[in-house]
């Protein structure tokens, strides 16, 4: 067994090394050295506290082994297009695993005749069961949003159904099953088990908005204050603890059910930012430095990203939370505005760019959804080889999720170099020949300049309707997350290219080729 | 109570040196931040480690921090892994 202070100094060796995981991802050159840095700080930590005690190894072992197992598994099957759902699932287990470590931590000094439960530890307990429903409810909502499956109307996968009822089924059978257990206590009993039925009918509601729901997002919110104070009075009553954590629950779904897709990058980097400060509250419950650095250092680290995103879609994070982006009552006809749209196709693209000088790509999340990055840097390629500087601009909320549009295109192995943010972009973009637009909308809505009745008005934008003449490869004249129509479409130097984004680019490689 | 202003003393000078550090991660670099700082975050697996593992503890206790490792473990391990599948990606431009 170690000493209390070998460990102590080893848990600062592996906040050390967190800190400098997040300054090395600083550049993509010493990004790689800084995740493993992160990773041996957490192989050392965790080593370090298993050989500080006398524990029964049973349980850890199965924990260990079965987490270990999945989260591998879901690491190297990820298509690079899915992180999002993957990046809000790790923060919703995050979330989890500091309520049942609070919940676990709480039991265990109840019923230890040695241990105390001095206020500290209370409020901590209910600091980390608060957020950390909060971050699970709410980034089940998040996953099953981007999964698209929560909210919807259309006809759902088999697998998409599995998880949508098999997840209220599982919490309204959990929650009732046991409130019957601890019917004793009264009325929370009660409480816990229409906690549970209420999330688990609120996930079947096929809007994102629906009557009552403020009131319903207020109930939740001063009901969880009135319990929060409770389980610190009386910390031996678990059932106040559990009920604590299905009203925090409650407050989760609901705050991140109306949130709009748009939004998305938003709500999965304030999730992020959750999933961190749970973790810095069960550092509080069990006294312990390096849970409170490594869970402040996340908690930071995402309330930096939802910043960044609130800017770049000139909101609030108080109106994403609360409010809705939608069209408002003068929004512009579809049809007025598309009356003089014009469509092409590959062969007149491929003209065009035959003379071009420079190339800006516009990727959004059309390219996503279509997989189209490879298509899209064989392009690239196809176009340097013919002499073409080509660049790729990117909007910083392209895609569901913050620097979403860089990895898809660093699959495609496009160098970095390449990508060029909406800042440094802007002030050139008259100079450009050619600037195609892969599956993005919102984006470049030229309204956000022009228009500040419009409900995008003042978002920044990337500039494309000042290139020379602009190409949009997109399906359908279908409006964007937004909902209004998009000028730029039927702008004299635009040509759509209605096709799906991947065929369209196939198809304009093979046109190139034939110049 | 000078335990709590300790840890308080070191919760809020974290919070600094993680706006300090992370303001300086490129936009390029944002998704493979937030699966990064998520490993990161399963850091409660100390915690749920200690629980698993007490000798004298309630067993439902035990049990409910068994559940918490193994959902911090996926958080270690797949956002480490995640992160580092990213990465590479984006250094390995060498043509």
């Amino acid at each position: 067994m170690l000493s209390q202070h070998i460990v102590n100094i080893v848990y600062l060796v592996a906040a050390v090394l967190f800190i400098l995981d997040l300054k090395w991802m600083a550049h993509p050159r010493t990004a790689v050295r800084g995740n493993r840095a992160g990773a041996l700080g957490m192989a050392l930590a965790i080593a370090v506290t298993l050989l500080s005690d006398r524990y029964d190894w049973s349980y850890i072992l199965i924990g260990v082994a079965v987490g270990s197992v999945i989260g591998a598994v879901a690491a190297m099957r990820v298509k690079m297009t899915s992180m999002p759902e993957l990046v809000g699932l790790f923060n919703g287990f995050g979330g989890a695993a500091s309520v049942l470590v609070a919940g676990s931590a709480i039991i265990a000094a109840v019923a230890s005749p040695t241990a105390d439960t001095g206020l500290q530890m209370r409020i901590a307990t209910v600091a980390s069961a608060f957020i950390g429903s909060i971050t699970f409810f709410g980034s089940y909502v998040a996953f099953g949003k981007l999964g698209e499956f929560l909210a919807v109307k259309w006809k759902l996968y088999t697998w998409q159904k599995a998880i949508k009822y098999g997840f209220s089924l599982a919490v309204a059978a959990g929650a009732v099953a046991y409130a019957v257990m601890v019917m004793d206590a009264g009325w929370p009993a009660y409480a816990i088990a229409g906690c549970g039925l209420l999330i688990a009918g609120v996930l079947l509601i096929k809007k994102e908005r629906f009557p009552g729901m403020d009131a319903l997002k207020i109930g939740s919110a001063v009901a969880s204050i009135g319990m929060a104070v409770l389980v610190v009075m009386q910390p031996e009553n678990t059932a106040l603890f559990w009920l604590l954590v299905v009203v925090a629950g409650v407050l989760g779904v609901i705050l991140t059910l109306s949130i709009g897709g748009a939004d998305m990058p938003v709500v999965i980097a304030l999730l992020n930012s959750y999933s961190g400060l749970a973790a810095a509250a069960t550092g509080f419950v069990i006294d312990n430095n390096v849970l409170i650095i490594a869970g402040s250092l996340v908690g930071a680290s995402g309330i930096i990203l939802t910043n960044i995103m609130c800017k770049a879609m000139n909101r609030s994070l108080v109106n994403v939370l609360f409010g809705t982006m939608g069209p408002t009552a003068d929004t512009p006809d579809a049809d007025d505005v598309y009356r003089s749209v014009k469509s092409t196709s590959a062969d007149e693209v491929a003209m065009l760019l035959d003379g071009a000088q420079r190339v800006v790509i516009i990727p959004g999340y059309g390219m996503a959804v279509a997989q189209a990055q490879h298509a899209v840097r064989d392009l690239a390629n196809q176009l340097e080889a013919r002499g073409a500087n080509v660049e790729y601009a990117i909007h910083p909320v392209a895609g569901r999720m913050p620097g979403h549009m860089n990895v898809l295109l660093a699959e495609a192995d496009v160098p970095y170099e390449a990508l060029v943010e909406m800042d440094d972009i802007n002030p050139t973009m008259a100079q450009v020949d050619v600037a195609i637009v892969v599956g993005a909308n919102d984006v470049v809505n030229p309204v956000a300049r022009t228009d500040p009745q419009s409900p995008i008005a003042g978002m920044p934008i990337i500039d494309v309707d000042k290139a020379r003449t602009v190409v949009v490869i997109k399906r359908s004249l279908s409006p964007g997350f937004a909902g209004i129509p998009n000028p730029l479409f039927a702008a004299d130097n635009t040509l759509m290219f209605f096709e799906d984004a991947k065929k369209a680019i196939l198809d304009l490689v093979g046109a190139v080729k034939e110049l | 109570m000078t335990d709590l202003v300790m840890l308080l003393t070191v919760f809020v000078l974290a919070i600094f040196v993680g706006f300090e550090v992370i303001t300086k991660v490129p936009p390029t670099l944002h998704t493979p931040l937030m699966s990064g700082s998520n490993a990161i975050s399963g850091i409660t697996i100390i915690g749920a480690l200690i629980l698993a593992g007490a000798i004298d503890s309630p067993e439902i206790s035990k049990i409910l921090a068994t559940v918490a490792v193994a959902l911090a473990a996926i958080n270690v391990v797949g956002g480490f892994l995640v992160t580092n599948r990213m990465l590479k990606m984006f250094s390995a431009r060498k043509k």
